[in-house]
């Protein structure tokens, strides 16, 4: 087993509010590892704390030489902001040094026009952005990828694009991936184990013990029409 | 004894880092907290009034300091951080306008260019090239820390050191005006230029260029005008620059750029 993230007994508060309680899993190499959980559940609340975002007690430890890329849920920006999807990305060109991979041919695997990129990134629609955002984690050429509803507002062939890639990269490169989705048939088709943070204690194991009608009516505290299918 | 080309070279430095500083500025819209922040320049330049030594050194220190509690701050809720510097800047400018009087306190309100010595131009011009330098140096990490600082943080820049530091060329930027502008008007330099950058370019390195060339053009302009009219120039540079953002405003052809982005990105 090649541990790439052990996390234990993490807990997070705000002020008087706990929104994390004595959380403990673990992900090995080349792992998708799906978060799943109701809203306010304090999924994004984990991916933030796992960079380095937010103030914890408890342990999170990252292999050496763990290359993060992160893409966050939305990011709220001026529609006239100067600058430009190629300004942010060449900004991560210039950080990451020699790492640094090819711009272009991440954007066309993204099957984002070059064009559009150029463009001000507060004029780029949601779903525009949100490539520019996993671009610019790409970019990097990381081995750890946390993905904060990566395609959420992004078009039913864009997401099938991003999906696919996700999935390419892990298992051609032995990518880590973290994600957080509410899309169960995609946990359930792409990952390795599933985490789920909501009501009641959080639960942590592949996704065929763990996306069971019960567990999910634990995890969200309602009944989920969602069927397991082979995969 | 100082000359005009002396006071025009350091106002020339004060104005190209004060484009550099301000076009960081109005993105991360701290266009705001400009005038607060410079307004605790005033007591400490009352008290170096008082201790009989250079006011700019009164003003310098207070103002490393009043930057240096806008970043301890900012960790904590922003509504809180804003209430805060509003009342504590505010009360700085009353405290610095009973401690500093008559002549002086306009002067240091309002500006007064005064007699330059070699050594204060020599210091303003290393001070203003340094602030130049770290913009420049920097931007790529000030570019992804302002579009998210959790992203920053993955791609390995220490984001508060960042803030920091940025704070601190900030509020070196205001001591560097105050000379020509004053506590009064020295945000409105920051942040007037940067404001028509802003609006009339489609990419950073445009919007640096067109804020720089706007904000030397007015300092330019406003002294020239102040040595012709035997004025303070420090109003007539923020009046320049005022009427340059008015221009800004107008549209074809400043606005194609934006016309053109809305039908082809919606």
């Amino acid at each position: 087993m090649n541990l790439v993230l052990k996390v234990e007994n993490l807990a997070v508060q705000f002020e008087a509010m706990r929104v994390i309680n004595d959380l403990s899993f673990s992900v090995n190499k080349g792992e998708l590892l799906a978060i799943i959980g109701p809203n306010g559940a304090g999924k994004t609340v984990l991916l933030r704390t796992l960079i380095g975002s937010i103030p914890f007690s408890g342990t999170v430890e990252w292999a050496p030489g763990s290359r993060i890329g992160y893409v966050p849920q939305k990011l709220d920006l001026d529609r006239d902001i100067p600058i430009t999807g190629l300004d942010f990305l060449r900004a991560r060109v210039a950080l990451a040094g020699k790492r640094a991979l090819d711009i272009s041919s991440i954007l066309m695997q993204l099957g984002l026009p070059l064009e559009v990129a150029k463009r001000p990134i507060g004029a780029l629609s949601g779903g525009q952005f949100q490539r520019i955002l996993i671009a610019f984690a790409l970019v990097g050429d990381p081995n750890v990828l946390l993905l904060d509803e990566p395609t959420a507002g992004v078009d039913v062939p864009g997401e099938e694009r991003i999906n696919e890639l996700v999935h390419r990269l892990q298992q051609s490169q032995g990518l880590t991936v973290l994600f957080i989705s509410h899309e169960l048939s995609i946990v359930n088709q792409y990952a390795t184990n599933v985490l789920c943070i909501g009501h009641g204690r959080p639960c942590f194991g592949p996704p065929r013990t763990l996306l069971t009608p019960e567990t999910l009516r634990d995890l969200y505290g309602t009944e989920v029409k969602y069927h397991v299918h082979d995969r | 004894m100082s000359t005009t080309v002396d006071i025009l070279l350091l106002s020339v430095a004060m104005a190209a880092a004060s484009g550099f500083i301000g076009s960081f500025a109005v993105m991360k819209r701290m266009a705001l907290a400009a005038d607060p922040l410079s307004h605790v320049a005033l007591p400490g330049i009352g008290v170096a009034l008082a201790l009989r030594i250079n006011p700019m050194i009164g003003a310098a220190a207070m103002l490393v300091f009043g930057a240096l509690l806008v970043w301890a701050l900012e960790d904590r809720a922003r509504a809180a951080t804003e209430t805060v510097i509003g009342v504590v800047f505010s009360a700085a400018l009353a405290v610095g306008s009973i401690t500093t009087r008559g002549e002086d306190l306009i002067d240091a309100l309002f500006g007064a260019t005064g007699s330059l010595g070699r050594g204060e131009l020599a210091f303003g011009i290393a001070m203003a090239s340094a602030i130049i330098a770290f913009i420049v140096l920097s931007r790529n990490s000030l570019i992804v820390a302002f579009v998210s600082p959790d992203v920053a943080r993955t791609a390995g820049v220490n984001v508060r050191r960042l803030d920091f530091f940025y704070l601190e060329a900030f509020a070196l930027t205001i001591a560097l005006g105050l000379r020509f502008l004053g506590v009064l008007l020295m945000g409105a330099l920051i942040t007037v230029p940067a404001a028509s950058g802003r609006r009339l370019a489609s990419s950073l390195s445009t919007m640096l260029q067109i804020t720089v060339t706007i904000s030397v053009t007015s300092t330019l302009i406003g002294t020239w005008i102040g040595l012709y009219l035997h004025r303070q120039s420090g109003p007539l540079i923020v009046l320049v620059a005022t009427g340059i953002f008015l221009l800004s405003l107008l549209p074809l052809p400043f606005s194609a750029r934006r016309q053109s982005q809305v039908t082809a990105s919606r």
